[in-house]
């Protein structure tokens, strides 16, 4: 029960399919990583577990805690304690960081329960400080104008502020330098907990030096390939993804 | 039936000058010799001229003594202020003048006819002066000879006061026609604001708003004039107003438009010295059947000036809004910026947005921009917004709240800012779903 499950997801856009009998569990306390070449439908899977309208699902389950959540709303499945880290995050003028983290909180009280203003703030400064964010940040409008690493920490922001119970985290480390890989890991790392499970997207070894996963998998055309533990990333990185595309293609369907 | 459109007749002011009698004669022959509005008229594109339905309206009686009070008790958006009038149906509710420090310095801010008798040489130069160009000439003619209620503030040479004047124009009566007057003069380096408020008493009180506000500024002279119109949507309105500002002078108009079942809305802005700075801001809430209509005038006679347009429209329902701004740039206004914006955000698609924008310009060297642009709510930000949790309803809110701010941040004042906040919340609370 203490899992997220997807179980033979099949996903397709515009009659062409996407995601092929995806299947892949993730345990609370664990963090599994998914890599694979461009294409392959990683952001899709992100998405559709989102619930973004987009995409047609064909046939599959995906179960929170046992619940399936698939179909449901985007904001539902937010509350039922999904967290998505865009890969690209989008900037919406007007609205600051700090109304909209703060709208997203009030969401998950019951009706004619409010904020307690001076403990939010308290507890974003705070974390705006661990994720070395200029606390100026708060009343700028979200991602607008902000650099691409800026955007990057504002999710990551936003997934400490909101306490879900699993995170993906779609290529978070793309547009971050050095400095900023390793603060916005510690954050990562600090909500690792046997409370929270993690799928964390990427395509490259160095954020897997710091947030270090308990299994690795491989994906390629709309599937997971290849699974293993952390050492598999690192065979990935200085082999690349040929021989897993062969071993794929060679391998009896 | 016997009303002020079918069967015109000038309001007469006790002691009325011959100067005054001329402008309103003038005016009721203006009134009637020129046609209604046609569609064909370039002036009044797009506007739904047939649903102009104004007559059957009359000027009333003084409301009640208890509708007076409430009212005023009612008039309570803004509390940190130098001054107050409050009418009702043209009739005079409250007045709060100024200080005695203000009078020995000469400020003036009184209703219009005290102000006539007591300073007829200022009110014979600037009262009923500026007409519209912009295709409501009839209805200038109109208010010229109905007008009775509004206030006139004069600021003398140097005098800074920091606070504003507050004038509430409420209609009440079944289907009263109201002519509100706000006349501001600011001498050389004088600053001033000030701040009309028109309000409907309940939500069913038909009314026909014909106002007129006149801006003169003079020269380095700042003037700062904020605009709430919160008609009932039974309201037909007009709101003819002209901004003239002198050398190095700054104005900012900002207009904030909820109300109204139709509302025209000529706003003028003439520059007439160099180094000139004038803001024209506005944001409308359209829902339903509400029609905004939108015309506005940047005319710069001398160069070295700015002048920057931005109205901003978020529209539901089966609404609609006519943007139509010209830019006129004098032959050798050289220099001049000039920027004209009009953005939409069609939250329904049954709502219409039209946009005209259009320039003229004289002199070689100038800077001038117009644009408009209307888009739909972007469905990938409200993915984002929602998968943080937030109701789709909300959401929106947050967009529309998002695309207002940059109005909203320009009234500079945080009480209120807030007050226009709650009240747009208010006319959405049920609206997005
Ligand atoms: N909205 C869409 N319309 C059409 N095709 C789409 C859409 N979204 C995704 N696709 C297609 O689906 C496939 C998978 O895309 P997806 O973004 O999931 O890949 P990815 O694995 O995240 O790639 P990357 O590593 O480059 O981020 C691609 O071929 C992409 O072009
Ligand atoms: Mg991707």
């Amino acid at each position: 029960m203490n899992t997220l499950e997807i179980k033979n997801l099949n996903v397709s856009i515009d009659g062409q399919a996407i995601l092929k009998d995806f299947s892949l569990t993730i345990p609370k306390g664990e963090v599994h990583a998914l890599m694979g070449p461009n294409g392959t439908g990683k952001s899709t899977l992100a998405k559709v577990i989102a619930g973004h309208e987009d995409y047609t699902v064909e046939s599959g389950e995906v179960l929170l805690d046992g619940v399936n959540i698939l179909g449901g709303e985007p904001d539902d499945i937010a509350k039922a304690g999904l967290f998505l880290a865009f890969q690209y995050p989008l900037e919406i003028p007007g609205v600051s960081i700090a109304n909209f983290i703060r709208a997203a909180r009030q969401a998950r009280l019951p009706e004619g329960e409010d904020i307690n203003a001076v403990e939010y703030y308290k507890e974003l400064y705070a974390k705006m400080d661990a994720l070395k964010m200029d606390r100026k940040f708060t009343a700028r409008s979200l991602n607008e104008g902000f650099s691409g690493g800026e955007k990057k920490r504002c999710e990551i922001l936003q997934m400490s502020m909101l306490d879900p119970k699993y995170c993906i985290m779609d290529e978070t480390d793309s547009g971050l330098d050095i400095d900023a890989l390793r603060i916005v890991s510690e954050g990562v790392n600090l909500m690792r907990s046997e409370e929270r499970g993690f799928l964390v997207i990427t395509h490259y070894q160095r954020l897997l030096d710091y947030i270090v996963p308990d299994v690795v998998h491989v994906m390629f055309d709309g599937r997971i390939v290849h699974s293993g533990d952390a050492e598999l990333a690192k065979e990935l990185e200085s082999k690349g993804y040929d021989w897993v595309k062969e071993e794929f293609v060679g391998a009896p369907a | 039936m016997n009303t002020i459109l079918e069967n015109p007749t000038q309001t007469t002011l006790a002691n009325a000058p011959a100067w005054l009698a001329d402008r309103r004669t003038a005016g009721l022959e203006q009134f009637k010799a020129l046609p209604m509005p046609s569609a064909r008229d370039e002036m009044w594109r797009f506007a739904s001229v047939g649903r102009l339905s104004i007559d059957g309206f009359n000027v009333t009686d003084a409301p009640a003594a208890e509708t007076l009070t409430a009212l005023v008790e009612r008039s309570n958006l803004i509390t940190k202020r130098e001054g107050l009038s409050v009418y009702v149906d043209d009739s005079p509710a409250a007045f709060e003048g100024i200080s005695e420090a203000l009078s020995a310095k000469g400020v003036v801010y009184l209703p219009i006819a005290e102000a006539i008798a007591q300073h007829p040489e200022l009110m014979e130069k600037y009262f009923l002066k500026e007409s519209t160009e912009l295709g409501s000439e009839k209805f200038f003619g109109l208010h010229a000879a109905s007008v009775k209620a509004g206030s006139v503030l004069y600021v003398p040479k140097g005098v800074e006061i920091e606070k504003p004047f507050v004038n509430y124009y409420w209609t009440s009566g079944a289907r009263a026609a109201v002519f509100p007057h706000t006349l501001v003069i600011a001498e050389d380096n004088a600053k001033a604001s000030v701040v009309d408020i028109f309000f409907s008493e309940t939500e069913e009180n038909e009314a026909l708003n014909v106002s007129v506000s006149n801006i003169h500024a003079g020269a380095g002279a700042n003037v700062f004039r904020k605009i709430v119109q919160d008609w009932n949507e039974k309201t037909v309105s007009f709101q003819l107003d002209t901004t003239v500002a002198d050398r190095d002078a700054q104005v900012k108009n900002v207009a904030v438009n909820i109300g109204a079942e139709r509302a025209r809305f000529e706003n003028q802005t003439r520059i007439e010295g160099p180094g000139a700075d004038v803001k024209m801001y506005s944001l409308t809430v359209a829902e339903e059947n509400q029609e905004f209509d939108q015309r506005t005038f940047q005319t710069h006679n001398a160069g070295n000036a700015v002048s920057d347009l931005l109205y901003k429209n978020a529209l539901l329902d089966n609404a609609r809004t006519i943007f139509s701004g010209l830019i006129k740039v004098a032959e050798g206004a050289q220099q001049t910026d000039a920027y004209q914006t009009n953005r939409n955000l069609l939250l329904d698609p049954t709502a219409e947005a039209n946009a005209l924008p259009g320039l003229e310009i004289l002199a070689n060297d100038v800077k001038c921009s117009h644009g408009a642009t209307t888009g739909n709510v972007d469905e990938d930000e409200l993915f984002y917004m929602m998968s943080r949790g937030i109701s789709k309803r909300v959401a929106m809110q947050l967009m529309v709240f998002g695309f207002f701010e940059e109005v909203i941040e320009k009234v500079e004042s945080d009480e209120l800012a807030e007050n226009l906040r709650i009240l747009i919340r208010n006319k959405f609370e049920s609206k997005i779903k």
